[in-house]
């Protein structure tokens, strides 16, 4: 399955990577040999077959709709690399 | 009396019950051995000794007034859990630092059932690997050969029970990541059914494909351990409301309604052709076979079986557990935790601190991931390997119909070097080929040694049920360890 340099730009672009060159000619290699592997799923005739997204078995009741207290402000901040005035701070969006 | 640290957790148990011993010495007696032995296994990422001893004085302090299941025994959890008031790495250096403001369900059951959490253990970055080497904290050794891997990606937990720093562990099974180390390292692990343990707490790797499992040195403590975390949790949607069977209790008693001579008399077991395959260790088929012959013995039926999927249950899950990853692991950008990579532009922050933090194999699978979920390409890989998934799925609901267990190996090796599969990925796969299937099906496994190979290392088998019933897995597991001796070998890999 050949894999060209720009479709390997166009993921790492999607996934949010920054990829060096190098990483770019490796992973470019390995996907490839990976995705070769994967084809033999092609072989088999599904056309019949409906797809399993999740293999829970039984109930799944959702829980109680009451408020409940959740986790403070101060505690979840204190994780961030950069917070300002209980807030997440990050560099500017627009120009 | 031996030494503490030898005991299995039933018998730290009854030690603590008759006052044979307080917590305090257990916990003193894991510190000291895991000080002694660290340096050449490296099982822990985090060490909690200060808050371990104070527990274990809490704990007996209170023992006069009544005895919860786990009261003063020290655990030891694998990093991917959270724990309150200890860092989570998830053996990632994109979120190194990270305290977590809540404890995963699974590891607050312990501790309300009187378990101190000792420390955090060793894990392949985001649980993914066979090893431990992805780890960006170091490897992990395996404590019959310190050259060799414990497996992964719960191969510290592995580790950490072989060599007798803690008798249980909890570690995490996506695509055999308890139960494949558990073999490596020659101690019992068991992944639970899909849904039995909720994942709450637990950073995701592949959300359809992740469990919540445990280790011991044998099946009675971890049905101790699976009894106190297993059952429904209102905070994960995906926890099942299916009771935790009663019969696991028998279990610790003597297997009432067994007949001694033959306590296995009408279990059904299967035994897939598929599993037995070219290119995989000769000691590994033949250990396997010689532990199927001794369930026999102990009055079990065997049948020949056949799963015909298995040889797709590979591509069908590096497709979906690396398209799960890549959406889990968006939330990973340098803005709410971990450390940032600073940029003048809030998508330079982005490409740059998940560029540089994240390891080479999480950036391989977000990248596969990606690919695999993008526009042009959803229906022939991601559609399809779903598609495949139902194939194998009901492999398994067809042979459940004819047998109630089915056996088979845990790996296709013994421990490796460490090394050994450096950059080739597709070669370090294939050490899941025989648990990949289960961890699909959403079905629950059990591994526990059978034997050694020629060079001392441990061989594990593999039992798989039908959904929810551990309770076979443990019992069996059980009896076959009454009557054979493999899973009270102690490691010799490491220097005293």
């Amino acid at each position: 399955m050949p894999l060209s340099p720009q479709e390997v730009e166009h993921i790492a672009k999607l996934a949010r990577l920054q990829l060096t060159d190098e990483q770019k000619a490796r992973y470019r290699e390995q996907l490839e040999a990976i995705l070769e592997h994967v084809a033999k799923l092609q072989e088999l005739d599904t056309k019949d077959v409906s797809p399993t997204a999740s293999v829970s078995v039984g109930q799944m009741p959702l829980r109680e709709d009451e408020p409940r207290p959740s986790l403070s402000k101060d505690e979840l901040l204190k994780n961030a690399p950069k917070q300002d005035d209980g807030q997440f701070q990050i560099p500017p969006v627009f120009e | 009396m031996p030494s503490l640290t030898e005991l299995s957790l039933k018998e730290m148990k009854t030690g603590l019950r008759d006052e044979q011993f307080s917590s305090r010495a257990l916990v003193e007696a894991a510190l000291e051995r895991i000080a002694q032995l660290e340096p050449s296994l490296h099982a822990f990422l985090y060490l909690a000794s200060e808050y371990a001893l104070k527990q274990a004085d809490d704990a007996d302090s209170v023992r006069a007034t009544g005895q919860s299941p786990l009261q003063g025994i020290p655990i030891a959890i694998k990093d991917v859990l959270t724990v309150k008031g200890m860092p989570a790495t998830a053996g990632s250096k994109i979120i190194e630092g990270f305290m977590p403001p809540y404890t995963a369900t699974a590891v607050k059951r312990l501790q309300e059932a009187g378990a101190i959490v000792i420390g955090k253990t060793n894990t392949d970055e985001f649980a993914m690997g066979s090893s431990t080497e992805n780890s960006a904290y170091g490897v992990t050794h395996n404590p019959w050969d310190v050259s060799r891997v414990p497996g992964g990606s719960s191969g510290g937990s592995a580790a950490a029970v072989a060599a007798r720093l803690v008798p249980a562990a909890l570690g995490t099974d996506t695509g055999g990541s308890v139960r494949q180390p558990a073999s490596f390292c020659g101690v019992t692990g068991l992944k639970p059914t899909y849904g039995r343990v909720s994942r709450y707490g637990l950073i995701a790797f592949g959300s359809s494909l992740d469990c919540v499992g445990a280790f011991g040195r044998n099946a009675e403590d971890v049905a101790i351990i699976f009894e106190v975390m297993a059952g429904r949790d209102p905070l994960d949607a995906t926890s099942a409301e299916v009771d935790v069977p009663s019969e696991l209790v028998s279990i610790r008693s003597t297997n009432t309604g067994y007949s001694t001579d033959a306590p296995l008399r009408g279990l059904r077991i299967g035994v897939p052709q598929e599993y037995f395959i070219e290119g995989m260790q000769v000691e590994v088929q033949e250990k396997t076979r010689a532990a199927i012959a001794q369930l026999e013995t102990l009055g079990a039926e065997v049948h020949e079986i056949s799963l015909p999927h298995t040889e797709y249950a590979l591509p069908v899950y590096y497709i979906l557990a690396p398209a799960e990853a890549s959406a889990n692991l968006a939330r990973f950008d340098g803005v709410r935790y971990g450390p940032r990579v600073e940029a003048d532009s809030l998508w330079d922050v982005f490409f740059k601190t998940r560029g540089e933090k994240f390891g080479s194999e999480v950036l391989r699978r977000i990248m596969l991931g990606t690919y695999a979920l993008s526009a042009g390409y959803y229906d022939a890989y991601y559609g399809q390997a779903q598609k495949v998934r139902t194939l194998i799925k009901r492999d398994f609901e067809t042979a459940f119909e004819g047998v109630d267990l089915i056996a088979c190996p845990s790996a296709p090796t013994t421990a490796f070097e460490i090394g050994a599969h450096k950059g080739d990925p597709l070669a370090m796969y294939l050490e899941d080929v025989f648990t990949l299937p289960a961890s699909l099906a959403g079905i629950p496994g059990i591994s526990f040694p059978v034997g050694f190979d020629n060079k001392g290392l441990p061989i594990g088998m593999q039992l798989l049920a039908p959904h929810f019933r551990e309770d076979v897995l443990l019992n069996t597991t059980h009896v076959y360890q009454q009557a054979t001796d493999w899973h009270k070998s102690h490691p010799k890999g490491y220097a005293l």
